[in-house]
């Protein structure tokens, strides 16, 4: 890859297409077998707007008879749009299989936005849609328009607002789903020039205004903003605007930039998914210092300010840091001796990262694809929440070809290149940051460290008692409402019946009084977990049945599934009931607690052909078993009628 | 470029765009000799013409052509210019 050739619009961190693309489409078409992971090889690729499209009519025709064994999820996003996205809609399916998303699009139809909203029998009402996308044009709203009066100006806005905001309301009243909301690039066209900024009226100036409303919609009932304007702004405006397809097709922006389009809007949806990437593994020689500390030494490397090189490779570093402070995982992974490899953090005067801010650090001989597998397994976290940063192309290749679920951003030969590779690649989506996040990078090293205490003290009761545990269980509330709907939508382990719950129907589970919901923190004297664990009961006068019942892998073993029994069962009893149902159903990847239940003490009830299971606990048996930790109640507010 | 590299490279295009190998250009063909060549498809292949060509067509030229031989010499003019 040329310097030339790093353009955002190419998506450059993804490797280019191979010329036979159509005819590996074609294979794939024709196999009896194909998998997710297939479709995950094809969809990593850079793709123009035709291969794109190749790629949605294939994941179509194999849709009914993929073989699911890797990790997508199934997701349903409706379209509004005042434009044409005749083209969007097969390239954000095709795109959203590169986040492990299974996408299908319903489209409310050309222009149709107010149709589609308040007409009860329009297709949005009838598919239930996961999320409504709201993609409107400024020159649909009138925002491309200048107006001498401020007055009028703001007329014109206040109409797109509250046109935008009533739409919203039904989308999460009635529907009960978030809405996305499209903000709106400026148009280049200038009016006054540099005045515009100060022109009440001008139409930047009513972008800019509208774009803030849309925040502010955005900011309640779990909606998103899908920040279009900056996706603009990122290859220039001039560039997003083709006045002659706009003319020629109602075309919003350039065909040119669909795929950029899509891959944003593919992150946020995967985020909305909790399929975000969680850990950041990095190589050590020519990727986060200049040089090979083995053969170099330490004081051979380039890596510091005062020479080109050297500040290339701290950009690496600094973008990793700012990764691990909003609580992505950071590890190393690389072909050293391991003494030469923990030598810079410990001795280079001008390294950022330091040995603590590594969860796992593998320096090793072993092949990387095997070291990935490991990172992920010591961190009980899916392959496909890793991204690896390596300069080397042969093993970069490696494990495309072995994991094509890890994400590996192809790297442009200048190391000042990389952090741009990288933080332009949308692996790690947001759709909210809690206090949590900050604090988790540093609850995985913990757990490390607590795994080293085990093997010091060797026996687990002991252990568990030397954590000096208190665990705090607390009914649902507003502070931990974005903590509990990320929780529900990223826990895929332990997670007995894996249903997602958006942040608006935590809020409703809140405030319902026939569902008694707990969440619960763990602290323990390496530090605080946070809230670990969610658990969700059908209340009625006999019988509580579960729901939801989810807990973090990083606090297994740990006995808190124990207490939590223990409180629901005590609430449950105060309240005259008689029985707890559970139900376990099974998930790619829940095997895990399938004997969750019985382990508890609830004896089976039936096997479902899908492999479900029902279990029940008499409640007048059930002898609370002591828990090795403190436990603190804070259920002042949970009174269910029954 | 001349007329024959122009139909080769633009044969290419056709077969990407409407995904099918087995297109043969001819002057005289149009839109409805091709299942696929539909107006969702036609606005693709004149951005992938222009993008190919490094050209651009205003929407009156688009409106002009009947069929490739059309386009052709379109694509020679312009190249040729």
């Amino acid at each position: 890859m040329n310097v030339l050739d790093f353009r955002l619009e190419n998506l450059p961190w993804l490797v280019p297409a191979p010329a036979h693309f159509r005819q590996l489409c074609r294979t794939l078409e024709d196999s009896p077998t194909a998998t997710e992971r297939d479709i995950r090889h094809l969809a990593n690729y850079q793709l123009n707007i035709d291969q794109l499209i190749r790629l949605a009519k294939l994941i179509g025709s194999l849709r009914p008879r993929l073989v699911r064994n890797a990790s997508f999820v199934d997701m349903r996003l409706a379209i509004l749009s005042d434009t044409t996205v005749d083209y969007t809609i097969p390239a954000l399916v095709a795109t959203a299989a590169r986040f492990g998303v299974l996408l299908e699009v319903v489209h409310g139809g050309f222009g149709q936005i107010a149709q589609a909203i308040f007409s009860p029998d329009s297709i949005l009402h009838k598919t239930a849609p996961d999320a409504v996308l709201i993609s409107q044009d400024p020159r649909g709203l009138g925002l491309h328009q200048s107006f001498i009066s401020p007055k009028s100006g703001r007329e014109r806005l206040a109409s797109a607002c509250a046109q935008i905001d009533s739409m919203v309301r039904v989308i999460n009243d009635d529907l009960g789903v978030p809405a996305i909301l499209q903000t709106v690039p400026p148009p280049p066209e200038e009016w006054c020039g540099s005045f515009d900024r100060v022109a009440q009226g001008s139409s930047r100036q009513l972008c800019e205004s509208y774009n803030r409303s849309l925040t502010e919609i955005a900011s309640r009932n779990g909606n998103l903003l899908f920040d279009a304007q900056h996706v603009a702004a990122l290859v220039g405006y001039d560039a997003w605007y083709r006045p002659s397809q706009w003319t020629n097709a109602k075309l919003p922006f350039s065909l040119d930039l669909v795929p950029l389009y899509a891959d944003h809007l593919a992150r946020l949806l995967a985020a909305l998914r909790g399929k975000s990437r969680k850990c950041l593994v990095l190589d050590l020689d020519n990727t986060l210092w200049g040089g090979i500390v083995g053969d170099d030494g330490v004081e051979g490397l380039r890596l510091g300010n005062g020479t080109a090189d050297g500040e290339a490779h701290l950009l690496l570093q600094s973008y990793a840091l700012q990764c691990k402070e909003r609580g992505i995982i950071l590890a190393v992974c690389s072909k050293n001796e391991m003494a030469a490899a923990v030598r810079p953090f410990r001795e280079h005067p001008e390294m950022l990262l330091k040995e603590d801010d590594i969860a796992v650090f593998l320096a090793n001989w072993e092949d990387k694809a095997s070291n990935l597998a490991q990172i992920a397994k010591v961190l009980n976290i899916g392959t496909d929440a890793l991204v690896f940063v390596d300069d080397n192309p042969a093993e970069r290749e490696r494990v495309r070809q072995m994991l094509p679920e890890v994400a590996v951003p192809e790297l442009f030969p200048d190391p000042a290149y990389y952090a741009r590779a990288l933080g332009c690649a949308g692996y790690f989506e947001a759709i909210a940051i809690s206090e949590e996040d900050s604090l988790r990078a540093d609850f995985y090293r913990g757990n490390a460290e607590r795994t080293k205490a085990v093997e010091q003290l060797g026996n687990l009761d002991s252990y568990l008692e030397s954590l000096q545990m208190v665990c705090v269980i607390r009914p649902f509330d507003e502070i931990g409402r974005s903590r509990i709907a990320q929780l529900i939508n990223k826990s895929n382990q332990f997670n007995l019946t894996t249903r997602r719950y958006t942040e608006k129907q935590v809020g409703d589970i809140q405030a319902d009084t026939s569902k008694f919901a707990l969440q619960i923190r763990l602290i323990d004297k390496f530090g605080d977990n946070g809230m670990i664990s969610v658990v969700i009961f059908d209340v009625s006068s006999e019988v509580w049945a579960c729901d939801t019942w989810l807990m973090s892998c990083r606090v297994l073993g740990r006995r808190v599934e124990t207490a939590v029994l223990n409180e629901v069962v005590s609430a449950a009893k105060s309240h005259g009931a008689l029985r707890l149902r559970g139900r376990y159903i099974p998930s790619a990847k829940n095997s895990m607690v399938q004997d969750h239940f019985g382990k508890l003490g609830f004896s089976l009830l039936k096997r479902e052909d899908d492999g479900t299971t029902v279990w029940e606990l008499d409640i007048a048996t059930y002898a609370a078993p002591d828990v090795p930790m403190l436990v603190q109640r804070e259920l002042a507010q949970t009174e269910p009628a029954v | 470029m001349d007329a024959h590299q122009i139909a080769r490279q633009l044969t290419t295009v056709f077969h990407d765009v409407m995904d099918r190998d087995d297109i043969v250009l001819s002057d005289t063909m149009s839109a409805d000799d091709l299942d696929e060549w539909d107006s969702l498809s036609h606005i693709r292949l004149m951005a992938s013409v222009e993008r190919q060509f490094g050209v651009h067509f205003t929407n009156a030229e688009i409106g002009s052509l009947k069929n490739v031989g059309d386009l052709i010499k379109l694509i020679s003019q312009k190249t040729n210019a």
